[in-house]
């Protein structure tokens, strides 16, 4: 069952630290935003492979929206 | 004096500084990203120049564009605030290579502080006492490892190049060493493009305090009595006061005299902070240095009566100190607490946004510094403050009861903000006993 991975706040992607076909487990970072001087992983809700990643470095994404996709 | 000065920052500190200019009848130059266009500090000024995009290193942190902006409004002084360049040499040289006076201190100065262990170096050498630790940046890890086992656990690693807390790492023992050398030393290359660090002995519960500096070109060097700041969140401030309470009057004088040894010894000029650690039985060592104007200056103004950024612009202008050191008095207390675009309850997570309300308070006593007013966008791209409020006293327990007051009046809607901890802070038994330490917030004293 593929799962959405929520950006829990809003920010700028600073690094991409994943690929598709990573596996990762729960609390891994995906994805790290900087946001307000502040650099915040947004991490794996739970084990799984990464299906899917729908944003590059620095690009702005807001709280909510899917940053990437697990299997 | 100069005839024009450009403010290279933004926010309440932008603002601040623009205040002092127009104050001394000085002509005043405002820079701004593409996000800033509508901020307060653009139509403070006297004239307004766009740097560029949103992000910092192509605005607010391009040397390049900031000294063309000077060029372009035929400003001859540069004033850099706090944060962005302000700690940055290659900017003070810039602006002088460009005949712009630099409203700080020499680009050596700044450059020796800002090289944390060639700062303890010149600190000790001028008897300031430091925290035990390596002398060097460690190698590797063998060195890290030989280090720690010399001064004992628990040790801090610390970018060289480092500030703001980034890349520390608290060390208990010598099997978590190899792992947290590795992600420091990785945090502080993406951080500040060095990833040397150093080894310092951790301090149990130390008090952070604090002391101003001035020095001019004529050779004098006071000191402007102390701060205390031991309430941090990530090792940054939240709460600042002065005078520092409980602070025995031998260990006050050993701190103002060490740090106006320290800035003597470097031939510093300009305003700027020795940061000190102090342990429970008063021994105190040097933290660093921050070679330009403080975050928390006006707890220093509200009890000395001095404007410290007037006299950042009177010093840079190659005139005399204005004031000597019998003259400099602490009168009274003052307390600053910063209000941070920060959800507390979600361990300190930006919030950015649009501020959908603001209702600030004001009163006898209450000095309020503000980079935002209603319907500012909160940007993720800079530094969460928002407003710095400031309570001056006749003494401590007047200047909390007016802090905790202005603080219950204060409104912001929009963006979730630092208020509900800060107002937990000020009520707090231990805080009113002024019994305070660096680790109180981490350790849970302010929760619920």
């Amino acid at each position: 069952m593929a799962e959405e991975v929520k950006a829990h706040i809003t920010g700028v992607v600073f690094q991409v630290t994943t690929k598709v076909g990573d596996k990762v487990a729960a609390g891994d970072p995906v994805i790290v935003l900087e946001s307000m001087k502040m650099e915040i992983p947004v991490e794996a809700p739970r084990a799984g492979a990464i299906k899917e990643i729908r944003v590059r470095e620095g690009q702005t994404v807001q709280e909510g929206e899917t940053v990437a996709v697990l299997e | 004096m100069f005839r024009t000065v450009l403010v290279a920052n933004r926010g309440e500190i932008a603002r601040r500084v623009l205040r002092a200019c127009r104050a001394l009848g000085l002509r005043t130059v405002a820079v701004y990203s593409e996000a800033d266009r509508d901020a307060p500090h653009v139509a403070d000024a006297d004239r307004a120049v766009l740097l560029g995009p949103a992000p910092a290193r192509e605005s607010y942190l391009s040397i390049e564009r900031i000294v063309a902006a000077a060029r372009e409004a035929a400003a001859d002084a540069v004033h850099p605030g706090y944060g962005f360049l302000s700690e940055n040499w290659r900017f003070a040289e810039a602006c002088g290579q460009a005949g712009l006076t630099f409203i700080g201190p020499s680009p050596d100065a700044i450059r020796a502080m800002g090289d944390k262990p060639e700062a303890r170096r010149r600190m000790a050498a001028a008897g300031v006492p430091i925290v035990p630790g390596s002398a060097a940046p460690v190698a590797d890890v063998a060195s890290a490892e030989r280090v720690s086992a010399e001064v004992g656990y628990p040790v801090i690693l610390k970018a060289a190049a480092g500030g703001g807390g980034i890349g520390m790492a608290k060390v208990s023992t010598a099997a978590e060493l190899p792992g947290a050398f590795a992600v420091a030393a990785r945090r502080a290359q993406s951080a500040f493009a060095s990833g040397e660090l150093y080894v310092e002995r951790y301090l149990q519960a130390p008090r952070h305090v604090e002391v101003q500096v001035f020095g001019d070109t004529h050779g004098s060097v006071v000191h402007l009595h102390e701060r205390e700041c031991s309430i941090q969140r990530r090792h940054q401030k939240l709460v600042e006061e002065s005078p520092a309470p409980n602070l025995a009057p031998g260990t006050k004088r050993g701190l103002t005299e060490a740090a106006v040894a320290g800035a003597r010894a470097i031939g510093y000029v300009n305003a700027g902070t020795l940061e000190f650690l102090v342990d429970a039985d008063g021994a105190f060592y040097f933290l660093e240095m921050n070679t330009r104007l403080q975050v928390e200056h006006p707890v220093t103004e509200e009890v000395t009566r001095l404007d410290l950024v007037a006299t950042q612009l009177r010093v840079a202008a190659g005139e005399p100190l204005p004031f000597a050191q019998d003259k400099v008095e602490q009168r009274g207390a003052a307390i600053e607490v910063r209000i941070y675009a920060e959800d507390p309850a979600r361990n300190f997570l930006p919030s950015p946004g649009t501020i959908t309300r603001l209702s600030l308070p004001y009163g006898e006593g209450i000095r309020l510094e503000s980079g935002v007013v209603e319907g500012s966008a909160v940007s993720v791209h800079y530094d969460p403050l928002l407003f710095k409020l400031i309570a001056r006293g006749t003494d401590r327990a007047q200047a909390i009861e007016r802090l905790a007051q202005a603080l219950d009046a204060c409104v912001v809607e929009g963006v979730k903000t630092t208020l509900p901890l800060l107002r937990t802070v000020v009520a707090h038994a231990d805080f009113r006993r002024g019994q305070v330490h660096t680790q109180m917030l981490e350790q849970g004293a302010f929760h619920g």
